[in-house]
């Protein structure tokens, strides 16, 4: 593991959730902002995969789409190689833009329905002025033979494939302009169970032959524990904890990772007792005092409603719980 | 497979040669169209050159010949012996060419406004939205009285009539972009936050490209459908203005002017005037609504 491509820096998301002005002026009701990230540090080293996990309502998708700059942060800052994503302007956004891609959760609404599919894997290539012509085509043809695909397929409409196949379009098209790092948000929450399988088997050949750096979200944790090298979970638009992937599933660290981990369905029948997770995220426009997660926390103490824990080492990373400074690490 | 026999299976032609009410309308269309189109090559007479008439032939019966002249005109003419087939052939082009390009002009506006104000939001979106809830308050036709009022205004004395046509056009076509905008803004709305105009954002492709390559493609369908429908409201706002005498020159009478011109005459005996240019218009508003009805249900996923 080499330097970091990509550092998050004290990142902060709030939503203007508050009602029209005029509703505002007449019920005489405050401006309202939901938190979506609070506070969120970490960095993806090359060449690995870093994935984010947590429950609906996390921030787990705020992140990613502050990470490709689909809209802007609150406060924080985000380095791509170095360089600040905010404020980067002109050619040299460009440069950087070339260099990340996306991939998006559900494959039938990311690819224009309009389009031929050649042109959807060619608008990178376009866009960034990496070819044209006939060459561009036979890069297009080059992609879809890359993701198993035929590179006949390039005439055809995206309605024309499965969701599988449409989701291998979505890869070709994030790999058209030959980036570095790539964003997948829920790639495979969206397919059949038996096509996930394959789609981050096709990633993880990808990134083993193109060097690729994954941002992985997803709030599946079995695929998650397949692709992640490290993993940060995430309650509430808090990182609670960030730790090496296979250690994470052996000794979870966190209070809440444990939960998470305690539900997962099993289907070894073992006859391990499943313990669903107890009551729901909180609301993010009045999040619980100190530790947000202290309503829902087995081992919660008076200190977890007046004050945040603040990160510490754990023997596999780093974890923010107050209950982890009483053991000894 | 090629094309034809592509767009002869689509679920579209399906549609169509299982509607009766769709193939009836476009014969009919289609038998107005047509000969108003090339009406300078199968009108018998041309009733705009004043020096072809013979005052001595006003009044003909239709099929009957004059008791003067002798002369006989399938459709009867008017006070002035013009003979009214070739003023209805004459009259359905004008009235024809003023709907087709006021729709065209209102939903070129329409969908332009409503790319905007879905794509922008905010202010902009605001804006736009409560100046067609302003004019949607109105009746269309009356808008369409007021800005050709004060468009005339504007124009030299001179220049008014052979102007007249395409005030009319603009007239018509700006009291009818609300409902195109209407659409297109919501359509847009819903488009500009799908994930592949995301992944184009991602890349840095300009607004202006995602919204013209990107989201118009995807907000069309439902546009084809108000302008066919609204082609049919065209064609009667034209026709209601000429008959009040505000639309085309009497020089370039439209289906609306005839039936204005047939009315003074109808209650002396004279029927033929009002009732030839009067059937047309009727069954060319009715049979192009028909249509449109037939395609908006035709591409409503649900009722298929």
């Amino acid at each position: 593991m080499s330097e970091a491509l990509i550092r998050v820096e004290n990142l902060w998301r709030r939503f203007d959730v508050s009602k029209p002005w005029l509703n505002r002026v007449i019920e005489r009701e405050e401006r309202q902002f939901l938190t979506a990230v609070a506070d969120v540090n970490f960095e993806i080293r090359k060449g690995e995969t870093f994935a984010l996990v947590g429950e609906s309502g996390s921030g787990k998708s705020t992140i990613a789409k502050m990470v490709v700059g689909l809209i802007p942060a609150s406060s924080g800052r985000i380095l791509f190689d170095g360089t600040p994503m905010t404020g980067t302007v002109g050619a040299d956004m460009r440069a950087i833009r070339r260099r990340f891609q996306m991939i998006f959760q559900d494959p039938f609404a990311s690819l224009n329905p309009r389009w031929h599919v050649g042109d959807i894997i060619a608008e990178p290539i376009h866009t960034f002025g990496l070819a044209s012509g006939a060459d561009a085509a036979n890069q297009v043809g080059k992609l879809l033979d890359t993701v198993g695909l035929s590179a006949k397929d390039a005439e055809k409409y995206p309605h024309e494939f499965s969701g599988g196949q449409r989701q291998r379009i979505a890869i070709a098209r994030a790999l058209s302009s030959r980036p570095e790092f790539i964003v997948c948000d829920e790639p495979t929450s969206a397919l059949d169970v038996s096509v996930q399988a394959q789609i981050l088997n096709l990633m993880r050949d990808l990134q083993d032959e193109l060097g690729l750096t994954y941002l992985f979200i997803s709030h599946d944790l079995s695929v998650v524990r397949h692709m992640a090298n490290r993993i940060g979970v995430l309650y509430l638009g808090r990182l609670v904890e960030v730790s090496e992937g296979k250690s994470l599933f052996r000794q979870p660290q966190h209070p809440y990772t444990r939960m998470l981990l305690d539900a997962v369905p099993d289907l070894a029948m073992s006859g391990r007792r499943r313990k669903p997770v107890e009551g729901e995220i909180p609301n993010p426009i009045n999040p619980p005092s100190g530790c947000a997660f202290h309503p829902r926390c087995p081992v919660a103490m008076d200190r977890c409603k007046v004050e945040a824990p603040k990160d510490r080492d754990t023997p596999i990373g780093r974890a923010a719980c107050f209950a982890l400074e009483m053991q000894p690490a | 497979m090629n094309s034809f026999a592509r767009a002869w299976d689509s679920d579209i032609a399906y549609s169509f040669r299982r509607s009766p009410v769709a193939i009836l309308a476009t014969l009919v269309s289609l038998a107005i169209i047509l000969p108003a189109i090339f009406a300078p090559l199968l009108a018998p007479y041309d009733p705009f050159n004043p020096a072809s008439l013979n005052l001595m032939d006003g009044f003909t019966p239709p099929g009957e010949p004059n008791a003067f002249t002798g002369n006989v005109f399938l459709l009867g003419t008017d006070n002035q012996g013009r003979d009214i087939l070739s003023a209805i052939l004459y009259g359905a082009r004008i009235s024809l060419f003023v709907g087709f390009s006021a729709v065209l002009f209102g939903m070129v506006l329409g969908i332009t406004l409503g790319l905007l104000a879905g794509w922008r939001g905010g202010w902009v979106d605001s804006l736009l939205m409560r100046i067609a809830d302003v004019q949607m308050s109105f009746p269309s036709i009356l808008i369409a009285l007021l800005i050709f009022g004060v468009a005339r205004g504007f124009i030299p004395q001179d220049m008014r009539e052979e102007l007249a046509i395409w005030v009319l056009i603009v007239s018509i076509g700006l009291s009818e972009w609300v409902p195109f905008a209407r659409v297109v803004r919501g359509s847009t709305m819903v488009e500009k936050n799908k994930e592949y105009v995301q992944a184009a954002r991602v890349i840095g492709v300009h607004p202006a490209r995602i919204v013209s390559t990107h989201i118009l493609p995807n907000v069309l369908g439902p546009v084809l459908v108000i302008a066919t429908i609204h082609l049919a409201l065209a064609i009667i706002a034209e026709a209601t203005l000429s008959f009040l005498g505000v639309g085309v020159p009497p020089t370039q009478p439209s289906l609306g002017t005839l039936i204005r011109i047939g009315q003074g005459f109808l209650f002396s005996g004279e029927w033929w005037i009002l009732l030839f240019p009067a059937v047309t218009l009727l069954a060319l508003a009715l049979s192009v609504n028909l249509l449109g009805d037939w395609l908006r249900d035709a591409l409503n996923p649900r009722l298929r």
